[in-house]
């Protein structure tokens, strides 16, 4: 059974990375536009939730402590996508109940392994 | 970049995106000039450039990437409420957003970028935002590969205390295992210390500790990367050990990031103490006692019923099994330097007896109770005497049976369970079982009609008065046979076997328990007294009728279609017999044989520390050693090898 991964972010073209990316690898990918939109899609099961930070609607901080909110996704782990100008976002992502954090710009091969050391 | 065409579908689709992003960014602007409050707005214009900065990173538009940092930063500084929106800053961000449109059809079409445009629009916004923003800040910097010394090998010990929410945040530890196990030889021990009672247990807790030694080529950066995403700052702590320096390797010297990250690497830790062993026996003695007195304990808090008693208890019980453990294991050394004297040995007998023999060891490093690798040094010697002097040919002799004229000795450790395998294997001429047999006829050991299997005839070499060099050399046979050998490992609760096949060699087998001070056994009760038996050795225990045991075939019953003989307990000992109407028998495995022991109850399981039994009661027949009981009373330790054998005895002198 592929792994399942939600991959969140407003931008068409980040989505389209990530997910060309990660479904090369042989991940299952969810795609969602922005933090609403992936707590919709969020009803099906997920085994790892990928997320900008900034985004409308609901931002991913909002999305991450809806996610820990949840019973379904309790345990769900959850990176972030953050850039190395927010350094403070980072320990708010944690405190928020974030898994992990990746910063921006990276290659595919650090995307990878960064989901490998979360998934296992 | 400079074909048009060469640009993948992927940058495509980012400059399209990124078009629509800066329209939309013109769009906010014009709308914020009008509403310079509006956080909606400051809001999305901060999204625009953001996103336009990350992707572009990624999408190899790095002079975007940079340029457009420096104005997401100024937005950053407006949307915290640090900059307020001026007419000056939206004019100077719709002339910066012009430029990142112009840098990124300059890098599409590889036309020549226009610094001086870029340059004087972020010299003016320094003017309105009164800070620098030096560009030298490279923001697309790709991650680096960490620093790590090649080629040398460090041991590091690691302490590794998860926040106790780590598992709300999502995470899994059993990857980060796999993955500093993927770094190097890795060993983990979980640390339970602070698990709570279960009432008092949030499952979804995190109350473990792990402490784990790593041997990795890797750097203390390597190991601290695998936990990034765990580490609170002090959760986790790595001390180097030891380093080794890869053999062959360039002679590097100590690389400056290594000395840096490993400020707490401590010099290595590995020296040794040397204590008398008569401390160490000491201290066994104390740990024994201590085993004791815990089980009382257990005995007690069960018995009284009191929940926080018996948490005492458990955990009494686990720190004292640690504790016995570990005083055990300070005891056990590895069997290497008792090797390394043997090869002396060998060189030395080889030289006078004019043979080639190379000696071989094998699992020098299987540890074995100290005690008991001084007692097995003198049995080995005689051993490899024996295989030296009459296993092995002179050069000759080998040339002529078309073997390499230089003899292969191998002594080889290794652990089964609960026991040590020592073996002595030679190359040699081997023995010959009709030679063996003519001997122990000759000495009056067998009948000549006796059927033996082969094994039994080999057995007969470690009968008294057996003796096969045909003349006496200075090396073996000076009386001392293989009997004294045999004697010496049974003295140990060990077994000694041989097996040979003649111009093949010979294997000589000693099995020893790994230490002498404690054992399993089976305690058993015979009329008020009560004995362990060595738990190894039983092999199922019955309950009959006791008229059933003592009925036509008396000393006799049939197990499994074979006639074991038995040993009444109570008459052996001369304690008053009971009169019950069963009675339990222990089928036991002895060096005679299988053999019947007649008990009046067996109780069950029992751990035994070996006490010695004091010089008043060391000749008796049959016992070997004491214990004591938890409720403070002793036992006796059986050995049933001895019983079997005085047993026969007695039956043979009163047959008669």
């Amino acid at each position: 059974m592929p792994k399942t991964i939600l991959a969140v972010d407003d931008s068409v073209s980040i989505r389209q990375l990530v997910g060309h990316t990660l479904r090369t690898a042989g991940f299952n990918v969810i795609e969602a536009s922005d933090g609403q939109d992936a707590l919709d899609k969020l009803k099906t099961p997920v085994d790892l939730v990928l997320t900008d930070l900034n985004m409308p609607r609901v931002d991913g901080l909002a999305l991450t402590k809806a996610i820990r909110a949840s019973a379904a996704h309790r345990y769900t782990p959850v990176l972030l996508l953050t850039t190395e100008s927010e350094p403070g976002r980072k320990l708010e992502g944690k405190n928020a109940g974030a898994t992990g954090w990746l910063v921006k710009p990276f290659q595919p091969e650090q995307l990878l392994a960064t989901i490998r050391k979360v998934l296992g | 970049m400079s074909d048009p065409n060469g640009i993948s579908e992927r940058q495509f689709s980012f400059c399209e995106e990124a078009r629509d992003l800066l329209s939309d960014l013109e769009a906010a602007l014009l709308q914020l000039e009008n509403d310079p409050e509006d956080q909606e707005t400051i809001g999305s214009v901060f999204r625009a450039m953001h996103t336009i900065k990350g992707s572009g990173a990624m999408f190899g538009f790095d002079a975007v990437a940079n340029f457009t940092h420096n104005i997401e930063s100024v937005y950053e500084l407006v949307r915290s409420g640090g900059l307020l929106v001026s007419p000056a800053l939206i004019s100077l961000t719709l002339r910066a957003r012009d430029h990142i449109l112009h840098l990124l059809e300059a890098t599409v079409s590889g036309a020549a970028l226009d610094q001086a445009t870029g340059n004087g629009i972020l010299r003016d916004l320094e003017k309105v935002v009164g800070v620098s923003h030096p560009e030298a800040a490279s923001p697309v910097a790709r991650g680096s590969a960490s620093p790590a010394i090649s080629g040398a090998e460090n041991v590091y010990s690691i302490r590794f205390v998860p926040p106790s929410d780590v598992f709300l945040r999502g995470t899994n530890l059993l990857p980060l295992f796999a993955e500093l196990g993927s770094l190097g030889d890795l060993t983990v021990t979980a640390d339970t210390a602070a698990l709570p009672s279960l009432g008092a247990l949030e499952p979804d807790r995190c109350y473990l500790a792990f402490t784990m030694q790593l041997r990795s080529t890797g750097s203390v950066n390597d190991i601290r990367d695998v936990f990034l995403f765990v580490d609170e700052g002090d959760s986790l702590t790595i001390t180097m050990l030891a380093g080794v320096t890869a053999q062959g390797g360039p002679a590097s010297p100590a690389a400056p990031t290594g000395a840096a990250t490993a400020t707490a690497a401590a010099k290595p830790v590995t020296s040794s103490l040397r204590v008398s062993a008569n401390k160490l026996d000491e201290l066994i003695n104390i740990v024994g006692e201590l085993v004791t007195m815990q089980a009382r304990l257990s005995r007690f808090a069960v018995d009284s019923g009191e929940i926080e008693i018996s948490y005492i208890a458990e955990e009494t019980e686990r720190l004292t099994n640690l504790l016995r453990d570990n005083t055990m294991s300070i005891r056990m050394i590895p069997i290497e330097a008792t090797f390394a004297r043997y090869r002396r040995l060998v060189r030395d007998l080889a030289a006078e007896l004019g043979k080639e023999i190379e000696l071989i060891t094998e699992g020098g490093e299987t540890e074995l109770d100290k005690s008991l690798i001084d007692q097995i040094a003198d049995p080995l010697v005689h051993i490899i005497r024996n295989s030296v002097d009459h296993g092995i040919e002179s050069p000759a002799d080998r040339r002529r049976a078309g073997k390499p004229s230089c003899g292969r000795l191998v002594l080889s450790a290794a652990h089964t369970g609960s026991q040590v395998l020592i073996r002595i294997t030679d190359d040699g001429r081997g023995i010959d079982p009709g030679r063996v047999r003519a001997k122990a006829i000759e000495k009056g050991l067998i009948d000549p009609h006796a059927e033996l299997t082969e094994a039994e005839v080999f057995a007969l070499i470690f009968r008294t008065g057996f003796s096969t060099a045909a003349t006496v050399s200075s090396v073996s046979g000076r009386g001392v046979g293989m009997d004294v050998v045999k004697r010496n490992v049974e003295a140990m609760r060990g077994t000694i076997e041989l097996a040979s096949t003649p111009g093949r060699g010979t294997v000589i087998t000693l099995q020893l328990p790994l230490t002498l001070a404690i054992i399993d056994g089976l305690l058993v009760r015979v009329s008020s007294q009560h004995f362990v038996f060595p738990v190894a050795q039983v092999l199922e225990c019955m309950e009959m009728n006791v008229a059933d045991v003592h009925g036509r075939r008396r000393g006799f019953i049939e197990v499994r279609d074979k006639l074991v003989p038995l040993i009444f307990l109570h008459e052996f000992f001369q304690l008053s017999a009971e009169s019950v109407t069963r009675s339990h028998i222990l089928v036991a495995h002895t060096s005679l044989g299988h053999f019947g022991f007649v008990v009046d109850e067996v109780i069950g399981d029992h751990k035994t520390v070996i006490k010695q039994l004091g010089p008043l009661y060391r000749k008796v027949e049959g016992l070997a050693g004491s214990t004591i009981l938890s409720d403070g009373g002793i036992a006796l330790i059986l050995d049933s090898d001895r019983l079997a054998q005085s047993a026969t005895n007695e039956a043979v002198a009163s047959a008669a």
